[in-house]
């Protein structure tokens, strides 16, 4: 990790109470990252990425109890008040969220929500926010940007709406963006274009960038550090290369074996991880993973693993087996 | 395959969604409430009360006594007596002139919303007619012409009730009829009869029943308002309503003989509101969203 | 060359579309959703259809069910023309194909019990003994991994995500259909139980016989299950042929424009760059000559003015290409 942390959270827990029990959304979670840095992390649904994406922001649901420390910018977001939060947000961290019908207000047009949200937070008076918005549009891609301006949400493409959005989250050149499924409701050929963007977005601007995201591919090529998130813990974590090519925690190889890939031959059966994510209301007393896991052992249904350094290059994991193997991702 | 069987054991045992949504003692107040006037009605002839009609001249305007618990009104009839069997006609028009909308209005509106096209416009349309008829006025005139009766009044309430039941109907069957599952009848064979009645009417059954049971309180009300006016059921027939008609006269002097009936129409139309109001928030399908 | 369905495999086929158009309005403008499709698929195969939003490739399932009519067009099953019937003979002949949908809890009605959602194909064939129907819902429950006793009593809503598909399998499978349409049936599904399904859908089809056409947008699921595959885009056929050759040679740009967009797992790989380009077209006003030249690299004027045919350019494989990336 290269330089002080720009973001670090620190045992963060996240906890609703639902009809069905306590659930634990988020267990224990400690992450940092560098300003600068593009971290991915990857986890099915449930594991509770999107809740820590909502804890890091402080758009928890209300019911919703949080404890532990969420350090940005040398602040605690947890304890800070509403009116510094609001300030924070649009120029400290930004978000794009899945999906952009719903995140993008149906009934006002695209430019008033940019413009809007530059008057709000940069003080522009109306004329340079619009140009301001239009140079905006064109530097995400968008043709014709200053007829856009006035077009609503529903007369865009799903990948256009998505370009939008992201220029929203962009506007006020914001420190932090953390983008939450950014493509999975868009076409592979969009999806490419999108995660292009955001990757050469964040290189221009030296932004930090966190990646959620279901799809082990999507991180690959796009991020310094990924993180694996199952259960409400990251069970791995490693700079990218060396989490493909080093797995540990027999969770991360088995979502990367159990992914048809486009190099093997029809009909090759797949490998299937047994069983199902737990139930987040009847957490289990050992491993998470245990009850899936092929290199299950007694220790594992005891206790939980606690993160342990693999090596002294930042990569840790959270198994009492860990696999010694290199990930071959042609296999 | 095996542990995939043996795995599901363990699940399935765990996961039955309890749901634990304490019904409050405020509802089970109502369910009470309404299960008592409702045995109170149905019961009042073989009940120990006098008879509503008996008019004890020497008796008028007397207040609660041992004879009559809850007094007598203008004309020495026991007070009690006359709200146990006013509950019945109010409870009878209450109940069946809603089931009418239910019947027809329901019908209606799940054949307009599972088969749309000209039928739907149809429809629709119909009941926009129906609904711009100012429903006191049309109330009126079909009494005047047909004359006064619980009958009539039932009758008249309920095809008056059939647009908000179509409403309610059709808008439901829209929501589910382009869903998957209906499909997936279709791609069965199965008929268009058989999808109506098995896959779209349980579903669509719930919150036309709630809606329904809004609707018994409305309708115990305006039948309140209409005997109120004397538009109502004819005397000597009464209902809770033309009793608060009566007992305006004596105001100052009894005035327990318009407030009783006036609390029994409260308390029952209040029941039936929370009865249906919860049911439409249990039968709401938002399951486990977090 | 003659204009006879050049997608046809040597033996009889099973499936045979010919030329099918679905067009609907939508307010005063038409979506051409099916453009001229022909294809056919033999007894015993599995044919992927793959393409993204809007190419049509799930209407033309619906289609060639008839659970929508098409505009014109053939579709003929076994020999017999579903086009031309109606009313109960269409309804027998349904018992044969069957359809499995993308998001598994809505196809599920939320208030019957799973026991009766699945008897219901039974009861509509006209399976009249209440026993016999009992008999073959617990055989076909356990056939894709349930435990019946633990399953029959319940309401879809107690079920995660994978178990419904697998009664949307069961129910498919209940009436012993020849012919299945499966309409994305793992994309609703998280990554470590799409593996499971697509491996019970691969036994299935053994067990059973069965001939599938597998709709996905995912061209990495489709080739794991298919034997042939054919791409579509906005409403037209850009490609069809056998899986392996497809995705290590493929003729037309489309399939090679999406091949590269797929996210691969491995560092190593650089994502390609800007390699894709544009939105496609509004199914709407579609382009005029080839509907892919909007965003094809080398296109020209012909694209514009001619439609392209489908014509083999290798083994079993056909293109519908002015310039192929593979010369035929």
């Amino acid at each position: 990790m290269s330089g002080p942390a720009l973001l670090s959270i620190e045992d963060v827990v996240v906890e609703l109470p639902t009809p069905r029990g306590n659930l634990r959304a988020v267990d224990h979670v400690d992450l940092s990252m560098a300003a600068g840095q593009a971290l991915g992390i990857v986890g099915e649904s449930g594991c509770g990425k999107t809740m820590l994406s909502r804890a890091i922001l402080q758009l928890l649901p209300k019911k919703a109890r949080l404890s532990g420390r969420v350090m940005f910018d040398g602040q605690d977001l947890v304890r800070l008040n509403p009116e510094a939060l609001r300030k924070l947000r649009a120029r400290g961290i930004a978000v794009v969220f899945q999906d952009p019908m719903t995140s993008l207000n149906p009934v006002l047009t695209i430019g008033t929500q940019l413009i809007e949200t530059l008057q709000e937070h940069l003080g522009l008076d109306a004329a340079a926010a619009r140009r301001r918005s239009a140079e905006l549009l064109a530097a995400v891609g968008i043709p014709a940007p200053g007829q856009r301006l006035d077009q609503y949400p529903h007369q865009l493409s799903g990948g256009m709406r998505q370009r939008v959005a992201i220029a929203i989250a962009l506007c006020c050149e914001p420190k932090l963006l953390i983008a939450d499924e950014p493509t999975t409701a868009l076409d592979v050929t969009i999806q490419a274009q999108i995660l292009d963007l955001l990757a050469r977005e964040q290189r221009r601007r030296h932004m930090a960038m966190i990646l959620i995201t279901h799809d082990l591919g999507v991180v690959a090529g796009r991020t310094d550090e990924v993180a694996v998130m199952y259960a409400g813990r990251v069970v791995e974590r490693a700079p990218t290369r060396n989490l493909f090519k080093h797995m540990q925690m027999p969770y991360t190889a088995a979502l990367l074996a159990a992914i048809p890939k486009l190099d093997a031959a029809p009909h090759t059966p797949l490998a299937a991880i047994p069983g199902r994510p737990p139930d987040p209301t009847r957490p289990l007393k050992g491993c998470s993973f245990a009850p899936r896991c092929r290199h299950v052992g007694e220790q594992c249904l005891r206790e939980k693993p606690a993160l342990t350094p693999a090596d002294n290059q930042g990569h840790c994991y959270a198994c009492f087996h860990p696999l010694e193997i290199a990930a071959g991702v042609s296999t | 395959m095996a542990t995939l069987e043996l795995e599901l054991a363990e699940e399935i045992v765990a996961s039955p969604a309890r749901r634990t949504r304490r019904l409050g003692m405020l509802f089970w107040a109502a369910i009470g409430w309404t299960v008592f006037v409702v045995a109170v009605a149905i019961l009042a002839p073989v009940l120990p009360l006098p008879s509503p009609t008996d008019m004890d001249m020497l008796e008028r305007r007397a207040p609660i006594s041992a004879l009559h618990w809850l007094g007598t009104d203008a004309l020495g009839r026991d007070e009690l007596a006359r709200v146990a069997y006013g509950a019945r006609i109010s409870l009878t028009v209450g109940l069946f002139a809603p089931v009418i909308g239910l019947t027809i209005g329901g019908a209606l509106g799940m054949l307009a919303g599972y088969f749309r096209g000209r039928f739907e416009s149809f429809v629709v349309g119909s009941m926009d007619v129906l609904l711009a008829f100012p429903p006191l006025i049309l109330a009126l005139a079909v009494t005047a012409y047909l004359g006064q009766s619980v009958l009539n009044l039932t009758c008249i309430l309920g095809v008056l009730g059939i647009p908000a039941f179509m409403r309610v109907a059709r808008a439901s069957t829209l929501t589910l009829a382009r869903r998957e599952f209906v499909i997936a009848a279709e791609a069965l064979g199965a008929t268009h009869a058989r999808i109506l009645i098995r896959e779209l009417l349980p579903n669509v059954a719930l919150p036309l029943l709630a809606f329904f049971l809004l609707g018994v309180a409305v309708t115990i009300v305006v039948e309140g308002a209409l005997s109120f006016l004397g538009l109502g059921v004819p005397p000597p027939i009464s209902s809770w309503g033309s009793m608060i008609g009566e007992g305006r006269e004596s105001l100052e002097v009894a005035p327990m003989l318009a407030f009783v009936p006036a609390i029994a129409m409260f308390l029952t139309v209040l029941s039936f509101n929370l009865v249906g109001d919860t049911l439409r928030a249990l039968t709401d399908p938002r399951q486990g969203a977090l | 060359m003659m204009h006879g369905n050049p997608t046809m495999a040597v033996r009889t086929p099973l499936l045979k579309v010919d030329n099918l158009v679905v067009e609907y309005p939508l307010g005063t403008r038409t979506i051409h959703a099916v453009s001229d499709v022909s294809l056919a698929i033999a007894r015993g195969e599995t044919l992927g259809l793959v393409g993204e939003s809007g190419c049509g490739k799930s209407t033309l399932g619906r289609a060639v069910l008839q659970l929508r009519r098409a505009t014109s067009g053939r579709v003929q099953f076994d020999g017999e023309e579903l086009t031309a019937l109606q009313g109960d003979a269409l309804r027998r002949i349904r018992h044969r194909m069957q359809l499995i949908f993308q998001d598994p809890i809505a196809s599920l009605n939320p208030r019957r019990r799973i026991g009766d959602i699945i008897a219901e194909p039974l009861v509509i064939a006209g399976v009249r003994d209440a026993n016999k129907r009992q008999e073959l819902v617990w055989e076909v429950l356990s056939a894709v991994g349930l435990d019946p006793a633990l399953v029959v009593g319940r309401l879809p809503h107690e079920f995660s995500g994978g178990q419904c598909q697998r009664i949307c399998i069961a129910r498919a499978l209940v009436l012993n259909p020849e012919f299945i349409i499966c309409d994305e049936p793992v994309s609703a599904l998280d990554v470590s139980i799409r593996a499971q399904i697509l491996n019970l859908l691969e036994e299935m089809k053994q067990r059973f016989g069965l001939t599938l056409l597998f709709i996905a947008h995912d061209l990495a699921v489709v080739k794991a299950v298919s034997d042939r595959v054919a791409v579509m885009y906005l409403g037209r056929l850009c490609e069809v042929g056998p899986s392996a050759q497809l995705f290590e040679k493929p003729a037309h740009p489309y399939t090679a424009l999406l091949i590269e967009a797929i996210p691969v797992p491995d560092p190593d790989v650089r994502p390609a760059e800007g390699v894709a380009v544009g939105e496609p077209p509004s199914p709407m006003a579609p382009p005029s000559g080839c509907r892919f030249r909007t965003r094809c690299p080398r296109a020209d004027a012909r694209c514009a003015a001619e439609v392209p045919e489908l014509r083999p350019v290798a083994a079993g494989q056909y293109v519908a290409c002015h310039y192929p990336l593979i010369a035929g």
